[in-house]
């Protein structure tokens, strides 16, 4: 076609076009500018200034102290523990969607779906309800003679994984989904048909052709709790500090914006990191991307 | 009749000439909700009533509002309500307004509930409460029987916050509650280790608390008494003692350059009087600070009871030195936060 007689004009238009669509974007990226890195600019250089103005490391030097660094596990240690959940639990329920009929798939989208739309507050605080010592779950325990004491199933590390697992499995759910309904199944077939078992043929054909999409949900997911606070704080029974709650505290009770402003830089720069490994390792974004 | 046109005619006047009129208007800042509802009812529009004077509302949500204003020069709040740890922090950074005692006069408010530049206005306090179900025959008396494990087995819930943990800590290793400040940090650390296995979850905020007690969740907690209060109103199983409690002020505090600051002065007074104190206790249960207040006959005696202010509960109670937490919070909360995780 560039062959043509009217190469030179078609050229001409689509660099006008292209030039057209750069022109629409530039709403969307001065807003991004302005309320994404213009903060993050001003948080960064907080983080280095004293009250008074001057440029100091202390606000960085003070994140040394124990108090600081087991935070920082334990919100590694949360954030593992509640994606490996994720993906143990999220798999074979996308799997199941991706098997049965549009009618079943529907009911099981919205039961994923439902929680999603409901607040997060509310699905936090019911998880309180059900698990505390005179919750539902303990009583059924109790009455039917399960447990003689009350387990402890809140205000602790085991409530916290509880809630958040629930609060990000759709997180993990629908890229799986995705994924899953992207596969060819001929590949999956043909497998069968050269004689695989069917447990051959999901592991060396199937679950390799989903990969992308488990990736995809470890990556939300694992980065999303990186940040969590409602649910650990509640659920936590102040004994789950996570990294954002150290934030907050050092905002509500020191009022000491150089500090908080540090704690969310070291944050911003681990997650960037893990976002940046998990792209040379897997190519990240080849799936989150939008091809 | 005709004070209260006269009130109305002040707003009238207030609204249409706003600048004309400003010497007439005060602009008031507390903490919203109902405790902001109850001031009103008591204080503010008596004290815009008899003073001839609207007074505006705002809220706020603590000290660095009040820091914001004064930094940029553009202060538009007259009169602030802030808790005591707050009021001695913008004391020590020069920008509030000296009160003048002429017209301020605070006298049946206890010395340390009070300063040149600041006045506490009502008293709440941290005390023992626990579960009726689970210590039916023998109740708890003091912060040593939060301690008792053998006498009083079962699940505990503090702060998540070492106020309050230290003094209930150095109380139940023996030490005088008249006499705990400086506190020994030390030794509190130290005789915590012993309440850490026994805490089912620290507290984050004054909600929670009244959850917890509420729900059965733990059998001994110390909290503010309105939370407890609350939900033993609603029928919970709870029940509470005034024994060594922890008093807590909030005040009244004027940012310096106020554009009304006598007339907030003025104001101020007005709802310092035992008379206005008195009113408080029949909107929301906090005690009055000014201690003359019980002997205006206004609130009744079954009122008093609960209140954390009242004589008799006053008796073996101990106000907590905000000055020394304004020096240590900081180094003690970091220590804190590592002992609660370890």
């Amino acid at each position: 076609m560039t062959e043509g007689p009217n190469a030179g004009a078609l050229a001409a238009a689509e660099r006008g076009e292209r030039r057209g669509l750069f022109l629409l974007c530039t709403p969307a990226v001065l807003l991004i500018s302005i309320v994404i890195f213009l903060p993050i600019g001003w948080l960064f250089a907080l983080s280095f200034t004293t009250e008074q103005g001057g440029l100091t490391l202390e606000h960085y030097a003070r994140m040394l102290h124990p108090a600081y660094t087991k935070s920082f596990q334990t919100t590694f240690e949360l954030s593992f523990l509640v994606t490996a959940i994720c993906a143990a639990l999220g798999y074979p329920l996308a799997y199941l969607m991706s098997q049965v009929s549009a009618v079943w798939r529907a009911m099981i989208f919205v039961s994923v779906l439902f929680p999603f739309w409901t607040s997060l507050l509310v699905r936090t605080y019911a998880w309180l309800v059900l698990l505390q010592r005179r919750g539902l779950v303990n009583t059924w325990l109790q009455e039917t003679g399960i447990v003689d004491e009350p387990l402890r199933l809140v205000h602790n590390f085991t409530g916290t994984a509880i809630g958040m697992t629930h609060i990000m499995l759709p997180f993990m759910v629908l890229p799986l989904y995705a994924a899953m309904t992207a596969v060819d199944r001929d590949y999956v077939r043909a497998s069968a048909s050269l004689g695989a078992s069917p447990l051959k043929s999901f592991w060396q054909v199937f679950f390799p052709l989903t990969l992308p999409g488990l990736l995809a949900g470890v990556v939300l997911v694992f980065v999303l709790c990186l940040g969590f606070y409602v649910t650990p704080a509640v659920l936590g029974g102040g004994r789950v500090l996570m990294w954002s709650m150290s934030i907050e505290r050092s905002v509500a009770v020191y009022s000491d914006w150089g500090a908080a402003s540090a704690l969310g830089v070291v944050l911003l720069v681990v997650t960037l990191a893990i976002l940046w490994v998990m792209n040379r390792l897997f190519g990240v974004e080849r799936f989150i991307g939008a091809r | 009749m005709s004070p209260s046109r006269s009130a109305w005619i002040a707003l009238a006047v207030g609204l249409v000439a706003a600048p004309a009129a400003a010497q007439q208007t005060i602009t008031v800042a507390s903490w919203g909700g109902a405790y902001q509802d109850a001031q009103r009812k008591a204080w503010f529009e008596p004290a815009a009533k008899d003073l001839g004077i609207t007074i505006k509302e705002d809220t706020t949500s603590g000290i660095a509002d009040v820091r914001a204003q004064v930094k940029s020069g553009r202060v538009t709040w007259d009169l602030v309500q802030q808790g005591t740890n707050g009021c001695i922090l913008l004391e020590r950074e020069g920008i509030l307004e000296k009160l003048d005692p002429a017209v301020v006069k605070t006298d049946g408010i206890p010395a340390d509930m009070k300063s040149d530049y600041w006045v506490g206005n009502l008293v709440y306090s941290t005390v023992l409460a626990w579960n009726t179900k689970t210590y039916k025959d023998k109740k708890p008396t003091g912060w040593a029987d939060m301690y008792d494990f053998k006498n009083f087995p079962g699940g505990r819930s503090m702060r998540r916050s070492p106020l309050y943990n230290l003094e209930a800590a150095l109380i139940a290793d023996g030490v005088d509650p008249q006499k705990l400040y400086p506190l020994d940090v030390d030794r509190a650390f130290k005789k915590m280790r012993e309440l850490k296995p026994h805490i089912v979850a620290w507290w984050p905020s004054g909600a929670a608390s009244a959850q917890l007690i509420n729900d059965g969740e733990i059998d001994m907690i110390g909290l503010w008494n309105g939370r407890v209060q609350a939900v033993m109103k609603e029928g919970a199983k709870a029940d509470l003692t005034f024994n060594q409690q922890m008093l807590l002020v909030d005040c009244w505090m004027i940012p310096k350059g106020a554009p009304n600051k006598d007339l907030a002065m003025k104001a101020m007074a007005h709802m310092l009087t035992a008379k206005a104190q008195a009113q408080l206790p029949l909107h929301i249960n906090y005690g009055p600070s000014n201690l003359k207040a019980f002997e205006t006959g206004i609130i009744p005696p079954d009122v008093a009871k609960g209140l954390p202010s009242s004589p008799e509960n006053m008796k073996t109670a101990f106000t907590l030195d905000a000055k020394w937490w304004a020096d240590n919070l900081d180094g003690v909360t970091k220590r804190f936060d590592q002992f609660i995780q370890e």
